[in-house]
């Protein structure tokens, strides 16, 4: 009886100062998975990075001739999915992308949707966890076109992202909101192709390579993570690599 | 010989302060982390090139001899930051400190009379025939203190910044960091190279402890003071 009352004090006492450190704060100040010791440093660089990036400065953008020949495609470079090969074969003609979650409007969107919207060009760097890199020109949709459009409630903290190929992840709205967070559809003036993530692959350009997700099939709107999948925020987490990758 | 000049420090005198002490070891501890992480993560992908791009399939500047390690660069990762703010924390608090209780300028500056050529010669000779200054253990000798000011302001610094250089984030707000190294992959090759030059540095200092005497000089390193050598 001691004990848990002990307890309840703690966890009441914890949620307190939890809810302290979070007020008045519309972005989290801390990653929201960073349980071993191992984190205490990826806490501290998001931390740092959100203060250093408070002004929403964009990635460096490239000229032309500075993209990269022969882009690696690494990890799913053909999914086996028997309804992606289908909708392939259609020229994704037939494909829908739901977008859900904590939204007004939830809706599914075409391809032809997302090339309806505002098109945004971007000539980036991709920087691979491995330690390579690469530049290609990037075209899609601006993520926060979409989220307006669907009417994301305005207290929604973390965007979702399921894919085809099993791979999931997700952003806050610090960096699902900004300018050159695309849902790509287009690449180095070409349709995006299938070993890049056809046909849509999303772009979160202040981070490692691997939040750059290919072959999204589901947008979902949350305020929290801790009851998506495993809770860990990204499928990548029980790999060793950390949610937040700005690094 | 040299060991009777040792002799010339009393047992007892203080040779480092406590605040010398606790950052060196925080700073050994942070650094070999550090050493060890990164090998981790440059397993990934063992090669270094030079400009903003850099992958298979382009030319690169150097392939490493490393076995192809694929598993292991996310907790890898992990680690080499919280070794990194370690060590950046840690290295604030010791260069204020330096500065402000003019350790820096008392301790780590070279005098006058050190700068001399007379003296630079003979510092190099004496270097060379692995003999010891008659004030060995009273002040640091000129090699050994522009030695220590290179890592400090120079190396650390520059692992510290071309390490900064490969952040997508730190370089969206920061992008003159490309300029200044010539591209995230140039940065990349820098910090190994600074890091090699660095790992150069500590044995050549572990080289130095063991000659002068492993144990009088670690212990003084943990009690700050010098201790009677065991061999007279």
């Amino acid at each position: 009886m001691k004990r848990q009352l002990s307890r309840r004090s703690f966890i009441a006492g914890a949620t307190a100062t939890s809810g302290l450190l979070l007020t008045g704060c519309t972005d989290p100040i801390l990653p929201p998975t960073y349980g071993s010791l191992l984190g205490l440093g990826e806490a501290l660089t998001f931390a740092s990075h959100r203060l250093l990036l408070r002004n929403q400065p964009l990635a460096r953008e490239f000229d032309r001739g500075s993209i990269s020949k022969g882009f690696p495609a690494i990890n799913t470079t053909f999914p086996e999915d028997e309804l992606y090969r289908r909708l392939l074969r259609g020229q994704f003609a037939d494909w829908r992308l739901p977008v859900g979650g904590k939204v007004a409007r939830p809706m599914s969107l075409s391809l032809q949707d997302l090339k309806r919207f505002p098109a945004r060009t971007q000539i980036t760097q991709h920087n691979c966890e491995q330690g390579w890199s690469a530049i290609a020109e990037w075209t899609g949709v601006q993520l926060r076109r979409v989220l307006q459009h669907v009417q994301a409630a305005p207290d929604a903290r973390y965007v979702v992202f399921r894919c085809v190929d099993g791979w999931w992840d997700s952003i806050d709205m610090f960096d699902a909101l900004h300018p050159q967070t695309l849902l790509t559809y287009g690449m180095n003036g070409q349709e995006l192709p299938v070993q890049h993530g056809a046909p849509i692959r999303l772009r979160v350009e202040r981070q490692l390579g691997y939040k750059s997700l290919k072959y999204v099939s589901s947008i979902e709107v949350v305020d929290r993570l801790d009851h998506i999948e495993d809770g860990s925020g990204a499928m990548v987490v029980s790999y060793g690599y950390s949610w937040y990758a700005g690094i | 010989m040299a060991s009777n000049k040792m002799n010339a420090t009393p047992s007892g005198e203080q040779r480092h302060a406590l605040t010398v002490r606790i950052t060196h070891w925080l700073n050994a501890i942070s650094f070999c982390t550090l050493v060890f992480s990164g090998y981790i993560i440059l397993s990934a992908h063992p090669r270094l090139y030079w400009g903003d791009t850099g992958h298979f399939g382009a030319p690169s500047l150097f392939d490493l001899p490393l076995a192809l390690n694929l598993d292991d660069s996310g907790w890898g990762r992990s680690l080499h930051f919280l070794a990194a703010w370690a060590l950046v924390i840690n290295g604030i608090v010791y260069l204020l400190w330096s500065v402000f209780t003019g350790h820096l300028r008392r301790r780590l500056l070279p005098t006058a009379e050190q700068l001399q050529p007379r003296h630079l010669a003979d510092d190099i000779l004496r270097h060379l025939r692995f003999e010891h200054a008659p004030d060995a253990a009273a002040r640091y000798n000129v090699l050994q203190k522009i030695a220590y000011l290179l890592v400090i302001y120079l190396l650390f610094p520059l692992v510290l910044l071309t390490g900064l250089t490969m952040s997508p984030a730190v370089t969206a707000a920061h992008p003159w960091l490309f300029d200044l190294f010539g591209g995230r992959q140039s940065a990349r090759t820098i910090h190994f190279f600074t890091a090699c030059t660095l790992i150069l540095f500590l044995v050549v200092h572990l080289g130095q402890v063991i000659l002068i005497g492993f144990r009088s000089e670690v212990l003084a390193m943990i009690t700050g003071k010098s201790t009677p050598r065991s061999t007279p």
